[in-house]
């Protein structure tokens, strides 16, 4: 169907501004955080209700006509870049926070919510939603349960699928589903753990009933600079050996270091060639305990500086630093990829060791941010896009950075979501049959396959075509399938 | 090791040739549990024989163990190393086994605080219906490459695959424990629990029982101390096996012989009005019956539903009840559509969750 004859039936049961359909109203929906893919939808779609979904989706399911939610847009893995033929569907419009119960410690809301938009009507009632992606000013809460985001804080905390209850999913083919409960668990398969983190291939979320936990009394922050980054990874292992689980645990190293120095001034050590930061919350009398242990394993640890926030202030200004990573490095490079692979943290050395010989090999710099307690690194690769090849390069070297996490034992995402961005990598983390159960679970929820066709599962087809491209120590990898 | 797993794999080809039901056996602990089987298995697939730990880094949070380990030296070991399993699964016998812990589903006293068995799964390996070996998630702690399947098998109670090995975080002791007593009645401990739950208090486990209050808190000796003031009650001295009576149901409460209901609710939902006896735990959210054969089956269903949860008729299921709340129909469409795509023949312990999984 013609993007006008699909925006004319759309236009039947939707107010006129809710579909857009000419190529400059469709230009700022052509990508997510992604921006290195870039694709005009078919249609636009900004539904304000559940029953104008309900109609969007009957009509693209009997149209046979793909389609791609969005919440706002900061995904990081290309999970919203459009369809060409299909409708991307905004759920921004659905933003209302439908209703906190601060005795059950529940809030109702709707998937275009913003993920701090909660934490701050709940505020009141001294509680708060634990995941806190560094987007959470901007992400909406449906993209945080389509990524399975997660946030500084996840260690201790957990992923968002540990902090929901209950979903409203409408299927493609317009129906509904409540899946999860007010309880804590519910009757038959866990579909809320196979919603969440399935990025838009599953169902529509229409909404969300997340947990609200009580805002810990005091948090306080421990910095400590290290000369070798082998010292740091230890000392984080000897901090869980010591039976802590750190409210946030996160590493930089030495580039990251300059840059966000250079960019805040956040008072870090610019001769460490890693800082970590070691946040604990909770009592007043837990965090002064757990501090006083901390401070006493760095040093242990042979941390070279070590410095303690001594009020709320100069505690965010720590954080801020680190919250500035990804500013920073806009403003020593004009462009960056930013990768989210997990690691055993074990393997951290050797992992950053691997990162900085591809650095050379490619020309590219490469700073590391690492949520460490939880072993999940972001590498960010410092790259032009106006240099002729260099994106190509950068891709090329991101692409090596998640292989060696899979070799390392690790995941090549931890919380992005594999999007477009990650599908070839996806062929060598899994293995045909795998694949095909992924398929299979797709098409027990959406047999057509008209929910963000094309992202996060690769076809075996793609996988072969690639395997035959990439034949690692000479085993052929998806053997058994027809070559091209 | 990789013997035995093909052992599996030809059990599981043959049954499926024939279309014969397999009933997956590790331990047997929780062989009460779920809907007796409406056609007897052809054959039993015994996971025991395939045991054994394949990883365990206290320093990483993660122990990967062969699905045939018994619970209680998987426990031990981290013991050893002052961890846990956070979610306190009951055993129920000495036999059982970790396999048959995800796949039953079940959590302790602790879950309401520190999560239920599926939040703390990492990855599994898996035999599918077709003995296809397939391992999904990993060890770590965060991973979202693929959907997660490895979550899914826990309390699925084996009618999607056979879980082979699993990888769970693992988390510290608490360094002390101490448990407060209270007088209260039910309604009143609801609305106290779901306060404090709301607090930054150390509280890591509630119940409800003949009209006492109890609550554990667990943490840093000077956190439990300064929570012990704010408070008050009494101390309890042997709070430690009190919980494990809990979990183990081996309390007074679970003796009675009587059909055991299992009412997964809103925490704040008010005492649900129910003849027999009533045990409460996880600030409200779990609600145990004790009632005769004579219990309005739909009425308790209802109630359930209707504070926003659902009702398993969890022991002594003497009159035969369906076990399992009913799904709704697109629910069960779904549900089918699983099934289909993990056990195309239909073979895995048919009938235990829904009469046609």
């Amino acid at each position: 169907m013609s993007a006008q004859a699909l925006a004319d039936r759309l236009r039947s049961f939707l107010p006129r501004e809710a579909v857009l359909f000419e190529a400059e109203d469709l230009r700022p929906y052509e990508c997510d955080g992604l921006s290195a893919y870039r694709q005009l939808p078919g249609v636009v779609v900004l539904p304000q209700t559940e029953e104008q979904i309900v109609k969007i989706l009957q009509l693209c399911y009997a149209t046979r006509t793909p389609l791609v939610a969005r919440g706002t847009g900061t995904g990081l893995s290309g999970g919203a870049l459009p369809h060409a033929q299909g409708v991307l569907m905004s759920l921004a419009k659905l933003n209302r926070i439908i209703a906190i119960d601060p005795l059950a410690r529940t809030a109702r809301v709707q998937p275009g919510v913003r993920n701090l938009a909660i934490s701050e009507a709940a505020a009141p009632h001294g509680l708060y939603y634990a995941p806190d992606p560094s987007s959470q000013i901007a992400c909406s809460i449906g993209g945080n349960v389509a990524e399975n985001s997660g946030g500084v804080h996840c260690l201790k905390y957990g992923l968002t699928v540990h902090n929901i209850l209950k979903l409203r999913v409408l299927t493609i083919g317009g129906e509904c589903l409540e899946i999860g409960g007010d309880s804590l668990d519910s009757a038959g398969y866990d579909l809320l753990a196979l919603m969440t983190g399935s990025e838009g291939m599953l169902g529509i979320v229409t909404e969300i009933t997340v947990k609200l936990i009580p805002k810990p009394e005091k948090a306080q922050l421990v910095m400590a600079a290290f000369d070798d980054v082998l010292k740091a990874g230890n000392a984080v292992a000897n901090v869980i050996a010591a039976g802590i689980i750190p409210a946030g645990m996160e590493m930089m190293d030495k580039i990251t270091i300059h840059a966000v120095e250079e960019f805040l001034h956040a008072g870090y050590d610019l001769s460490a060639a890693a800082i970590l930061l070691c946040e604990s919350d909770g009592s007043a009398e837990e965090v002064a305990d757990e501090i006083e242990r901390i401070h006493a394993i760095m040093q242990q640890s042979g941390a070279t500086g070590l410095r303690t926030s001594r009020d709320e202030t100069e505690r965010l200004k720590l954080w801020a630093g680190r919250k500035a990573a990804f500013p920073a490095a806009g403003r020593v490079s004009p462009d960056y990829y930013c990768m989210d692979g997990t690691i055993p943290r074990k393997r951290l050395a050797e992992v950053l060791h691997g990162i900085d010989q591809l650095s050379q090999h490619y020309g590219l710099r490469c700073m590391n941010v690492f949520h460490a307690g939880d072993g999940n690194l972001h590498p960010l690769i410092l790259y032009d896009a106006n240099q002729p090849g260099e994106l190509e390069k950068a891709e090329e070297f991101g692409g090596k950075i998640l292989e060696m996490c899979i070799h390392a034992g690790g995941t090549i995402t931890g919380e992005h979501g594999v999007g477009m961005e990650k599908i070839n990598q996806m062929c060598i983390q899994f293995k045909t049959g795998e694949l095909q159960l992924f398929h299979a679970v797709k098409a027990a929820f959406d047999p057509l396959g008209l929910l963000n066709p094309g992202k996060a599962v690769p076809t075996l087809h793609r996988c072969a075509e690639l395997g035959a491209m990439h034949v690692h120590h000479g085993e052929l990898k998806f053997a058994d399938l027809p070559r091209f | 090791m990789q013997a035995i797993i093909e052992q599996y794999q030809d059990t599981i080809r043959t049954a499926a040739d024939n279309k014969s039901p397999l009933q997956i056996r590790g331990g047997g602990t929780k062989h009460f549990y779920g809907n007796a089987p409406a056609v007897q298995p052809g054959a039993f697939l015994d996971t025991t024989a395939y045991h054994g730990i394949v990883d365990y880094e206290p320093t990483e949070l993660v122990m990967t163990a062969r699905a045939g380990t018994r619970l209680a030296d998987v426990e031990a070991l981290l013991a050893q190393h002052g961890q846990m399993l956070a979610f306190e699964p009951p055993h129920f016998g000495a036999a059982a086994t970790l396999g048959g812990c995800v796949a039953a589903g079940l959590s302790g006293p602790r879950r309401a605080t520190a999560g239920a068995v599926r939040d703390f799964v990492l990855g599994l390996r898996l035999l599918d219906g077709t003995g296809k070996d397939l391992r999904f998630g990993g060890q770590v702690m965060k991973n979202v490459a693929g959907y997660d399947v490895s979550r899914l098998m826990a309390g699925a109670l084996g009618t999607l695959g056979v879980i082979l090995e699993v990888s769970l975080k693992v988390l510290p002791n608490p360094p002390a424990e101490m448990t407060l007593q209270f007088s209260m009645n039910e309604a009143a401990a609801i609305e106290q629990m779901n306060q404090w739950a709301g607090k930054p208090l150390p509280v890591s486990a509630t119940c409800h029982a003949g009209g006492e209050l109890f609550v554990r808190l667990s943490g840093a000796e000077s956190t439990v101390r300064a929570a012990r003031v704010k408070l008050g009650g009494e101390e309890m001295a042997d709070g430690e096996a009190f919980w494990q009576s809990l979990r183990e149901q081996t309390h007074g409460f679970f003796q009675s012989g009587q059909p055991l209901w299992r009412l997964s609710v809103r925490s704040t939902a008010a005492p649900l009005a129910l003849p027999g006896k009533q045990l409460l735990e996880w600030n409200g959210g779990l609600r145990w019956l004790s009632s005769d054969d004579g219990l309005d089956v739909e009425t308790t269903r209802k109630l359930a539903k209707d504070a926003g949860g659902h009702a398993i008729l969890f022991r002594n299921n003497r009159a035969r009840q369906t076990v399992f709340h009913p799904l709704e129909p697109a629910m069960m469409t779904i549900h089918r559509s699983l099934k289909q795509q993990f056990d195309p023949a239909g073979i895995f312990n048919r009938g235990r969750l829904y009469p046609d999984l």
